[in-house]
């Protein structure tokens, strides 16, 4: 009870913030076969964002700025991801590989940006105090920082999937998703959803770089840690899926916690692909599959 | 040579006339065979030329770093079979050169230690050899391995990936994410693999003196003879009717199957050999460079490799030697005057190759060398184009 408690709960911990960095890669990817490498660096942008904020409002008002830095990275990233999409990927359309390799360039340069910016050391954002300390439940103790991630994440996934499900907008994209060209033909103007796409998934990117200040340090790299395993879960969660999404960040999360507790954090990230790799024998679409007749 | 562009996305529907497409002729819109045949004697002679002068007159120190530059070339060569001919793009061929780099690593490490435990398992605490290294202390054991296990784990995973028709995109992340376990896992691994500082120190080189100017020729001559080799097996690979199953595969998977063909069989055995270049390129790195460490074959290394195939152009022949050439002097030149803007300059280059001239360096050249006497480009191939499609 003492020993796995712990783990289940750091596991879900890492599966909240991979699964709000996974929300926007599989809705990119899914809909419009785009796969956006520069997706960590716009966690970057996000995790920056408290930083700078709070250094222009001033020590007093830390706190302050930690909340306004959330809808604040949602904008900035989601701007940046929208130029993006403008500027490059938009002619990139129906060359999927090729977007991987353009938006990886764009992401070393971001990076670099990033370190002429800020620097190449780790920066530090404050944690506000209502988030500090931990929550005593007898055998675990659960930090506050951990319980909101999960928290935020939790509220997020139900807004998207209310999104997705009631709002016009969301049936749109979801339209897009299912069948461009028809989509199309109905009189959805499909340029437009795919910008708005782009923006609602790089805008999550930077809520997710917000909420990673709260369990590290902040620096030029941090989101290439973070990026390999997004894109793990949108493989192993479905394309554009979002209980896909959910499922396989949670699986992914646990299976990581529990194989490191098991061995070491080497061989579990070991354990954890060779798993994948099983997985996809059975399932090679992931989880959750659009049913289509297309081939290739 | 640049000319040697063989079945590009756009050449291989505009050419539906022909019954031998352009792979068993080249330069089919220039001279004649005896010419042509002339002058590849020629850029052959040049070349041999070139490599055995080249270290009469360069320092030791740029001809270790040109033989670096080679077996970059030797990888980029693997890469492109898989890449840019199979249209599987792997984002872990450092993995495969890790491998080949660590078992040469393992070998000159026990050479090394003679009877002893390499160095840095003293510092760790590793009282008697591992059993995992025990069979490297035989060079004609470390020397196959070194290509044959990448290509044994390339077979493994090619095999249950490819049955499963994982590809494009998915592929490539999930080569992506074997990188990152890999590099983590050596990195955790301290006691067996030397951890961040990899294999290093090594005090003789196949019982060669490490540092000595007639061992960095040796070592030269034997990246460039490999290099060569490793050329003209891929060039003979693709102009076979493999090759051009293989490209056939890239173009339009489903179709070959449909024909008959093990599709699968066919992408496993072309990522196989792959891989196995890539090991063979990590054997010779080691003792050239006189150190792996995960650095080299992780995640970033293993897109550079990438980046080398498409600045010099995917599928063609001399595309990638020149993209790794290139793109490997640039990093050494333009880090050494300005380290930090490298980082920018390589980004931007590979948005420009990729979105403007998408088939490279090989590419453009051969654009503007047919330029005047070009057809308007034939109608575009009803396959949704190769590498891309997924």
């Amino acid at each position: 009870m003492e020993v796995w408690l712990p783990q289940l709960f750091a596991g879900l911990g890492v599966a909240a913030v991979l699964l709000l960095i996974a929300l926007g890669l599989t809705f990119t990817f899914g809909q419009m076969n785009v796969i956006n490498m520069a997706h960590g660096e716009f966690i970057m942008a996000g995790a920056y964002t408290p930083y700078v904020l709070q250094g222009v409002m001033g020590a007093g008002l830390a706190g302050v700025a930690f909340g306004l830095a959330l809808p604040v990275a949602f904008l900035v990233t989601g701007m940046l991801g929208l130029v993006l999409e403008r500027v490059l990927i938009r002619r990139l359309y129906g060359r999927p590989l090729d977007t991987l390799l353009v938006t990886w360039g764009i992401s070393l340069m971001l990076q670099q940006l990033a370190r002429d910016l800020f620097g190449a050391p780790n920066v530090q954002v404050v944690a506000p105090a209502w988030l500090r300390g931990s929550l005593d439940l007898g055998p675990v103790t659960l930090s506050y920082a951990r319980v909101f991630t999960i928290a935020l994440v939790s509220l997020i996934v139900i807004a998207v999937g209310i999104y997705l499900t009631r709002l016009a907008h969301g049936r749109r994209m979801r339209a897009v998703m299912q069948n461009r060209q028809l989509a199309g033909c109905s009189g959805i103007d499909t340029n437009r959803v795919d910008q708005l796409t782009f923006f609602v998934g790089s805008g999550l990117a930077g809520v997710a770089g917000v909420a990673l200040t709260l369990l590290g340090p902040v620096g030029p790299g941090i989101g290439t840690v973070y990026i390999v395993d997004a894109f793990l879960v949108v493989i192993v969660g479905g394309l554009g899926q979002l209980r896909g999404a959910v499922i396989a960040a949670v699986a992914l999360g646990l299976l990581n916690s529990f194989l490191e507790y098991g061995s070491t954090a080497s061989l579990a990230k070991v354990g954890v692909f060779a798993a994948i790799v099983v997985f996809l024998q059975f399932r090679p679409q992931g989880l959750v599959a659009l049913r289509t007749r297309a081939l290739t | 040579m640049g000319a040697e562009v063989v079945a590009g996305n756009d050449t291989a529907g505009a050419t539906p006339d022909q019954s031998t497409p352009d792979q068993s002729t080249p330069d089919q819109a220039g001279p004649s065979g005896r010419r042509r045949l002339l002058r590849q004697a020629a850029v052959v002679a040049a070349t041999a030329a070139v490599v055995v002068i080249l270290p009469l007159v360069v320092s030791e120190f740029r001809l270790a770093l040109l033989s670096k530059y080679l077996v970059f070339a030797v990888v980029a060569i693997g890469l492109n079979l898989a890449w840019g001919y199979g249209g599987m793009l792997s984002l872990g061929h450092g993995v495969f050169f890790g491998l080949g780099a660590y078992c040469t690593g393992m070998y000159l490490k026990l050479a090394d230690a003679g009877s002893g435990l390499p160095d840095f398992m003293g510092y760790n605490g590793v009282t008697s050899l591992p059993s995992m290294w025990a069979p490297f202390r035989h060079a004609w054991f470390a020397l196959p391995a070194a290509v044959l296990l990448p290509m044994g784990i390339a077979a493994l995973l090619g095999a249950l990936v490819f049955r499963r028709r994982v590809r494009g995109a998915y592929f490539a992340l999930l080569t992506q994410a074997l990188a990152a376990a890999f590099a983590i896992l050596l990195v955790g691994q301290q006691a067996l693999t030397g951890g961040t500082n990899g294999l290093t120190n090594f005090s003789t080189v196949f019982g060669l003196e490490p540092g000595n100017p007639r061992t960095t020729q040796i070592l030269f001559f034997a990246a460039a003879t490999t290099l060569a080799v490793a050329f003209l097996a891929v060039r003979q690979i693709v102009t076979s009717r493999f090759g051009r199953l293989l490209v056939a595969v890239r173009d339009g998977e489903d179709r070959v199957r449909f024909l008959g063909y093990d599709a699968t069989r066919v992408k496993v055995v072309a990522f196989a050999l792959s891989a196995g270049l890539a090991g063979l390129a990590g054997a010779l790195f080691v003792p050239i460079v006189g150190i792996v460490s995960p650095a080299d074959v992780g995640v970033v290394p293993s897109i550079e490799m990438v980046v080398w195939v498409a600045i010099g152009g995917r599928a063609t022949l001399v595309g990638p030697i020149i993209g790794a050439l290139v793109a490997s002097y640039a990093n050494t030149t333009l880090s050494e005057w300005y380290p930090d803007g490298w980082l920018y300059l390589q980004g931007a280059l590979f948005v420009v190759a990729v979105v403007w001239a998408p088939r490279g360096l090989a590419g453009l050249a051969d654009k503007f060398r047919r330029l005047p006497r070009r057809q308007p480009s034939g109608r575009p191939s009803e396959v949704a184009v190769g590498a891309a499609s997924s």
